[in-house]
């Protein structure tokens, strides 16, 4: 693995991994199920709760029904990815790993002003909040940093420390590329050709995007996220050598999670409705999350 | 003598914390120290983006040793007793002494060492600060702002052994993180500490770094003829982002510069932290910003300021897009949009919120010499920005970005003004709408604000505020004194709440009356709707007058048991069903008559009834002043403490508002005007002569009440008096006629004036005439009372101090 500062997108990636891993952690692949944040997957969720350290980082895949643009705002996706780290208990020298690895991908900290602004993060429909900041590179945000206090509203303890990197705006701002489709995906100079960012995802943006606001019937949305969330108590009653289902369990949950978000997309969710279907999802959340914290209290 | 060094240094602490925490380490330190015995010749603190510190001078190594004495119980007290206090006080009996019957215990306390003292100390601040917000981490139970890292604690230049769950004690601490050698120093005093930060690139004094980021915003500035805009606010949070603060100037796309400059203001400040700056005396912003940065660049901030502007760049993107949407739309679609925005759940909507607005902007109109059509318009597109995406993303451009959508649009000008300034004034230092148009609106605005939350009981208590009434009202004193409006705050108060309650009810009520239209009657009133319209004050005085409400109660009892139609039951409330509901569909219509007057009567239902509501609607004032006689008690007297605050904070004493206060005029100029006149006759000696005066007389009034209620009525001529008699006498009928006139005017110094040609008469009468003289008592007690009555239209003397 080589050590020159990262050229494309995927190399940037690499080095992340290359220097978490360095660092000890386990170095994952996404979830298999569609997210709104690499949060979510059972990774940093779940594995946030109970007792048992756990050093991770996977890039994780992000669905942000809501926010795609058809290919046309060159900030905006529907479908990014994030870079994630999360380390449980947090090291006493979190922020100074966190700094490496800016430098490990090629910002030099004496050039660049590199800021901790504060940031309170919470995600509603996990029952998750942390205190922390937003760090910024020369005035733009570029990864969250939070000390993890809850998730499905139990403490978290010992706290875990989480790491998120904006992985295409981070690479927008590394390669100096204004239009998220202008990222080089793999290297400009490679044998086999380059490839761009927009080659990859522009057309998965245009159709996605159609299809999150006009393309989904809102019905049948609407039916399976209720399938979904009547599922998740069956599925948690139901166990295996003694040990709740949580595990697909949670799954159902992010299910439900992302169909929420897709009908948000489609404007199906009235302003008074939201909160209660935040709720809703909220409880599904707990309920796994109480359950994994047996779990893993009684190992 | 020693000095104590303190540093509890931490990963990055939010900069809104900062000063309060600074207070908060002063405090508890001072608190501790004395409890201790201790007061430190000089005690300061600092607070900055990684550390608070503490710096005490003076402190002895060790308390004094001090003498207690302790009192336990009487000689022959209870055996349990005697335990009880031999256990607390540490003692045996033999040492005891006895005193006055009672045993004392003398006990000696050895000074403690001042580092125990100062250990103890430091744990139970880190234990008990007040943050904000705090958190664990790891897998410590300790709770900070953010993980704390660090604490330097030495006294004497010696370190204050101790350890608080992992973390030492120790002389060490570090100083920039990128800049310098970034390696830990030691520092066992504070000449040795403030001289190693500054070494290693940390401005420990905030105003030092506030200093810091001015000058060098200034000398960029002044190497390019611009001028800083200044902005205190932001001042004081990137002076807690940056331990070496070192402004760089950045360079901003000129073609943005044709957006508002409160839009790039907005932006640069809220998203980015940035200054703007203009072009040496002119006005319009430069095309420029300087952002704070935490370290001296190698490169000079090249590379900062690149990508700053870079970033910079993308958000006036935004800003743009964001105008350029909101110019294709427009008010009326944005008004439509706030049906569907709740202001509060039990004042309704937006929507409802300014149609309210709208009705009491329009009387307020004519009090304050607007045009009624203007402001009405005004009023209507006064909240309409709150739909637009640009306020959406800045919610502090509420207003502004209406004025300007307002002129983009077209509008009057007048109404573009009252829409933006309708807010104002947001604080004390904001200026007051003095245009008439802005004026009615602004005053409408809060007054909806105030009277509702009052009505649904969210009045203000202790530091509790959550919708700013107080500053809705210090706004709507501000407004009518600065403008010498003449309104009386009471009339204004009934018309708003007579505005709200139709406004809201009717939208509930319509409601009903559709859910009846649809589903018929059975089963269409719910129990939620009974209850309303059991509160509804329209409703409580219109339908009690035949026994409606009574059979409501008895169909909600009903509904809780599960009845069928075709039952006896069933077709009893089937029964009652039809009266109620036609009486509904009545009642939308009398409110929907209050809400909107040119409403034709005929088309209620019963004939009965319009001869009634037609009665009621002429009393509809009188009824809301009752239902809510108590809430607008509550509402004038808030008033009157705010307006008191207002006098109290222009030097005016308390008690002349309070004695002003008391004859119950609320008309806010009147009252001012009162009390300045007072406070400027109780400065001549008139004045302080005839109030000594007063307070005689009305002393002898209250002793002689005491004995039986006093002679009333208009005193006589005295027929054989002293001369005193007979010129107080004179006094105060050739005073009636022209104190009447002054006060008609409201010339309030003219009324003083008069007054003071009583000075003379009730000194002397009071000097030399007997009043409990048996055969002329009740005449005399007439006379004082009708001194201190024709004062009494003045103010209330008797609550005047002195």
């Amino acid at each position: 693995m080589s050590r020159e500062k990262p050229k494309s997108f995927q190399s940037l990636i690499l080095t992340l991994h290359d220097y978490w891993s360095r660092q000890g952690c386990i170095i994952l692949q996404p979830h298999d199920v569609e997210v709104g944040a690499g949060t979510l997957h059972p990774a940093t969720v779940l594995r946030a709760l109970g007792p048992k350290p756990w050093n991770a980082a996977y890039v994780q895949p992000s669905r942000r029904p809501g926010d795609g643009r058809y290919g046309e705002n060159p900030n905006r996706l529907q479908h990014y990815y994030q870079y994630q780290v999360i380390l449980k208990p947090n090291p006493e020298n979190m922020q100074d790993l966190y700094l490496g690895s800016l430098e490990a991908i090629g910002l030099d900290l004496r050039t660049h002003d590199i800021r901790f602004v504060e940031d309170d993060w919470e995600n509603p429909t996990v029952g998750a909040w942390g205190l922390g900041w937003e760090v910024w590179c020369d005035g733009m945000e570029v990864s969250q940093y939070t000390y993890f206090q809850q998730v499905g509203g139990l403490d978290v303890s010992p706290v875990a420390g989480e790491l998120t990197y904006g992985l295409e705006r981070l690479a927008m701002y590394v390669f100096g590329v204004d239009n998220v489709y202008d990222l080089p995906f793999n290297d400009p100079d490679s044998p086999l050709g380059a490839t761009t960012y927009g080659e990859v995802f522009l057309e998965n943006e245009r159709q996605q995007s159609e299809a999150n606001f006009h393309g989904y019937d809102v019905a049948v949305l609407k039916q399976q996220f209720e399938q979904m969330e009547q599922q998740v108590p069956l599925m948690l009653a139901r166990s295996y050598q003694g040990k709740a289902l949580v595990l697909p369990a949670y799954d159902m949950v992010l299910k439900a999670s992302h169909l929420f978000n897709l009908m948000n997309a489609r404007g199906a969710i009235a302003v008074a409705e939201r909160a209660s279907y935040i709720g809703r999802i909220r409880d599904l959340c707990k309920l796994c999350a109480s359950a994994w914290v047996d779990q893993q209290e009684a190992a | 003598m020693p000095q104590l060094l303190l540093e509890l240094f931490s990963e990055e602490i939010p900069a809104r914390m900062q000063a309060q925490a600074a207070k908060d380490l002063e405090r508890m330190a001072r608190e501790h120290l004395a409890a201790a015995g201790f007061l430190p010749e000089a005690l300061k603190t600092f607070a900055g983006p990684r550390r608070l510190t503490l710096v005490a001078e003076g402190l002895p190594l060790a308390q004094a040793d001090r003498k207690e004495e302790l009192k336990g119980p009487r000689v022959g007290a209870p055996p349990q007793a005697m335990e009880g206090f031999l256990r607390k006080a540490g003692l045996t009996q033999d040492q005891l002494v006895e005193r006055d019957g009672v045993y004392m215990a003398f006990i000696e306390k050895k000074g403690r060492p001042t580092p125990e003292i100062v250990a103890e100390m430091v744990e139970a601040i880190v234990r008990n600060f007040p943050w904000p917000k705090s958190m664990t981490w790891g897998t410590k139970k300790l709770r900070w702002v953010r993980p704390l890292k660090r604490i330097l604690c030495v006294l004497d230049r010696e370190v204050v052994p101790f350890a608080i769950e992992g973390i030492e004690s120790g002389d060490i601490t570090e100083g920039h993180r990128f800049m310098g050698d970034a390696q830990p120093f030691v520092a066992k005093d504070f000449d040795e500490y403030a001289a190693g930060l500054e070494a290693h690139y940390v401005v420990l004094d905030v105003e030092e770094r506030k200093e810091r980021i001015l000058e060098g915003c200034k000398t960029l500035c002044f190497a390019r003829h611009l001028e800083l805009v200044e902005d205190q606010g932001l001042l004081e949070e990137v002076a807690g982002l940056a331990e070496w603060p070192t402004p760089v100037l950045g360079d901003m796309d000129p073609v943005f510069l044709s957006l508002p400059s409160e839009v790039i203001r907005t932006s640069m400040r809220t998203h980015q932290k940035y200054f703007a700056v203009r072009k040496a005396g002119e006005q319009g912003l430069a095309p420029h910003f300087i952002t704070i940065a935490n370290i001296q660049a190698a490169d000079g901030g090249a590379v900062i300021a690149a990508g700053n502007a870079k970033v910079l760049s993308s958000r006036l993107s935004d800003a743009r897009f964001f105008w350029d949407e909101d110019v294709k739309v427009g008010f009326e679609p944005w008004l439509k949009k706030l049906d569907g925005v709740t202001f509060h759940a039990k004042l309704g909507t937006m929507a409802q919120r300014v149609e309210r607005i709208v009705a009491l902007a329009g009387e307020i109109a004519p009090l304050v010499g607007a045009d009624v059509e203007k402001t009405k318009e005004a009023a209507r597109l006064a909240k309409a920005d709150l739909a637009s995406q640009m306020v959406g993303e800045f919610p502090e451009l509420q207003g502004i970005m209406g004025g300007y959508y307002a002129r983009t649009f077209g509008l009057d000008g007048e109404i573009a003004d009252a829409v933006r300034d309708h807010y104002k004034p947001q604080g004390p230092s904001d200026a007051v709408p003095t245009a008439p148009v802005s004026v009615a609106v602004a005053l409408a605005d809060k007054l909806d604000t105030l009277v509702g939350f009052f009505a649904i009981d969210e009045k203000p208590t202790g530091s509790k505020d959550p919708y700013a009434l107080r500053r809705a009202a210090l706004g709507v004193i501000r407004i009518i004194l600065e403008n010498q409006i003449h309104a009386e705050l009471r009339p204004l108060a009934v018309k708003s709440l007579v505005a709200m309650h139709a406004n809201l009810d009717s939208t509930r009520l319509h409601a009903i009356w559709g859910r009846i239209e649809y589903g018929g009657l059975v089963d269409s009133i719910s129990d939620e709707d009974i209850q309303f319209l059991l509160q509804s004050y329209f409703v409580d005085r219109w339908l009690n007058f035949d026994g409606v409400v009574d059979d409501l109660q008895k169909k909600s009892k009903a509904a809780h048991g599960v009845v069928s139609p075709d039952s006896e039951v069933g077709t009893a409330v089937l029964k009652l069903h039809k009266p109620v509901g036609e009486r509904i569909i009545d009642l939308a219509y009398l409110v929907e008559r209050v809400r909107d007057p040119s409403k034709e009567l005929s088309e209620l239902t019963h004939e009965n009834d319009v001869k009634h509501v037609r009665a009621e609607i002429e009393n509809i004032p009188n009824i809301v002043a009752e239902k809510f006689s108590k809430d607008l008690r509550d509402f004038d007297s808030f008033f009157a403490d705010r307006l008191k605050v207002t006098l109290r904070d222009q030097g005016k004493r308390h008690d002349l508002v309070d004695a002003v206060f008391a004859l119950g005029d609320d008309d806010l100029v009147r009252i001012v005007a009162r009390v300045e006149a007072l406070d400027g006759f109780l400065k001549t000696d008139d004045g302080k002569t005839l109030m000594a005066g007063y307070k005689r007389a009305s002393n002898i009034l209250k002793a002689e009440e005491k004995k039986g209620a006093l002679p009333t009525g208009e005193p006589q001529a005295p027929a054989a008096g002293s001369d005193a008699e007979v010129q107080l006498f004179d006094a105060l009928r050739v005073l009636k006629a022209p104190l009447a006139d002054a006060l008609a005017r409201e010339d309030f110094t003219g009324a003083m004036a008069q007054l003071a040609g009583l000075r003379g008469p009730v000194d002397a009468y009071l000097d030399g005439v007997f009043v409990n003289d048996p055969e002329h008592r009740d005449n005399r007690l007439k006379t004082l009372a009708a001194v201190r009555d024709a004062m009494g239209q003045v103010a209330d003397f008797g609550l005047i101090a002195g």
